[in-house]
């Protein structure tokens, strides 16, 4: 038992209910949920979006701080890694897309451990990357997809996408569960079970867990709220698919509508999102913008060949040794100490 | 600064991208679309179930339908009321709901749904 996860989780539970059971009949809160709180969050998701990056603009960048993984460029005959140690703005770019689409420094990432009690050893730590590359792509494709109920007509690569994710066609009918909607999408599966797995990561590994707070925990269940609810709606508790696209179609026209027979599960779906999108911009999700911005990443490592000079530098008042000397010329050489400019000789 | 310049592109660019359901629909009316009951449809009043599960289940219970005429051989669907109807698309739902292009495809198309029952089904077997 963790108060850290065991309040996210409560949150989230929370959330969804009051979703679910204020837009029951009777409650009648569709406006509210459906509307306004759509609206709210992709609001503040955009501002809070922009301040945030707008802010990070105006913080100090005054030295190159790469962190090289290579041979830098050095005598002809020496050869340069030049992606991961790179010295032109063209293979920091290279550099930066590899690392957004494969997570190449997470991919780095190695365990401390003592062999045999005293021999200390390094190994390759492969499991994060791959559930990061699962999240991050299932989740990417999962948005991509739900542009269906955001247009009309619906593009060719939101159709195309759909007719790759679906790709396997799976149907469970049993007496005990019944899921008749062959078209499966594969990405909303690897999405729930990513999810868990980086949720069972931060809760199983002692180290991982000592680390890990709340706002770890929260998006971790917002999102297997959002991805669970989707499975659900789409196999199992079936919703009008009609009604909800006349709905976010209503949102995204400027036009809102509330449909007759949209199911609570779905307002409740939606108000996860919503809770998603709000809480973006003040949260450690902002990486999708950091990511562009990690200095570490995204400078030359050039130091060698060009002068970096802190363009905040102020002329330091120095004294010089020619000053010294002055001073203390006549003492010096009383001392006997050498001095560089003999005095005149007095006639 | 050279620095505040790109990031400011990469803001825009990223706004542009995820206000793309705004613009692309920018002007769009986009109401849900009409369907078109044969007279034959209108007749019968209810559907095998009734309307509700009908638009929101259809494809669950035509899949029970195939797995239990194909696997099973029942061919028989008794409903809530008793009724008796035959599991087979293309006599009995086709039967009624004989305009495929104002029934199935209206919804189908709007949402970006493209079911695989025509892969093998022929869609007006009367040939009406």
């Amino acid at each position: 038992m963790n108060k850290n996860y065991m309040v996210s989780l409560i949150a989230v539970i929370v959330l969804f209910l009051i979703a679910y059971v204020g837009t029951q009949q009777g409650a009648g809160l569709q406006l509210v949920f459906g509307i306004i709180i759509p609206y709210l969050a992709v609001i503040l998701f955009v501002v809070g979006f922009i301040r945030r990056v707008m802010g990070w603009s105006r913080s100090a960048v005054p030295f190159q701080i790469t962190t090289t993984c290579g041979q830098q460029p050095s005598l002809p005959w020496f050869k340069q890694a030049k992606i991961d140690n790179p010295s032109s703005t063209f293979f920091v770019i290279i550099r930066m897309f590899l690392e957004i689409v494969c997570f190449r420094s997470l991919f780095r990432n190695s365990r401390m451990k003592l062999n045999g009690g005293t021999k200390l050893t390094y190994q390759l730590e492969i499991f994060l990357w791959v559930g990061a590359l699962a999240f991050h792509y299932a989740f990417f494709t999962v948005v991509v997809r739900h542009l269906r109920f955001f247009t009309e007509p619906v593009p060719f690569f939101v159709t195309l996408l759909e007719k790759v994710d679906s790709f396997m066609r799976i149907e469970v009918l049993y007496d005990a569960i019944q899921s008749g909607l062959p078209g499966v999408y594969m990405s909303g599966l690897v999405l729930l079970a990513a999810t868990l797995y980086l949720f069972l990561r931060r809760v199983l590994i002692p180290q991982v867990r000592y680390i890990s707070l709340a706002a770890d925990f929260f998006p971790l269940f917002l999102i297997m709220g959002i991805a669970l609810s989707g499975i659900f709606m789409r196999y199992f508790t079936k919703v009008d698919i009609v009604a909800i696209k006349e709905l976010t179609m209503g949102l995204v026209t400027f036009r809102p509508t509330i449909p007759e027979g949209v199911s609570g599960l779905f307002y409740a779906h939606m108000f996860l999102v919503s809770i998603l999108l709000a809480y973006f911009p003040f949260s450690k999700l902002m990486h999708l913008a950091g990511i562009f911005l990690s200095p570490t990443r995204n400078m030359t490592g050039n130091t060698r060949q060009v002068r970096y000079v802190n363009p905040w530098n102020y002329p330091v008042k120095v004294h010089t040794y020619d000053e010294y000397e002055d001073d203390f010329r006549e003492k010096m050489i009383d001392a006997g100490l050498p001095v560089v400019k003999m005095p005149e000789e007095q006639p | 600064m050279k620095d505040k310049n790109m990031i400011l592109a990469g803001l825009v660019v990223f706004i542009v991208v995820i206000t793309f359901p705004f613009w692309f629909n920018m002007g769009k009316a986009a109401p849900a679309p009409e369907l078109e009951l044969t007279a034959k449809a209108k007749a019968a009043k209810t559907c095998v179930m009734p309307t509700a599960f009908m638009t929101a289940e259809h494809m669950q219970l035509l899949d029970v339908w195939r797995h239990n005429v194909v696997r099973s051989g029942e061919r028989m669907f008794v409903n809530a009321d008793g009724k008796l109807f035959d599991m087979s698309l293309s006599n009995t739902c086709l039967d009624c709901h004989s305009n495929k292009e104002k029934f199935c495809d209206r919804c189908h198309d709007y949402a970006s749904v493209d079911p695989y029952c025509w892969d093998c089904h022929i869609d007006n077997p009367k040939g009406e």
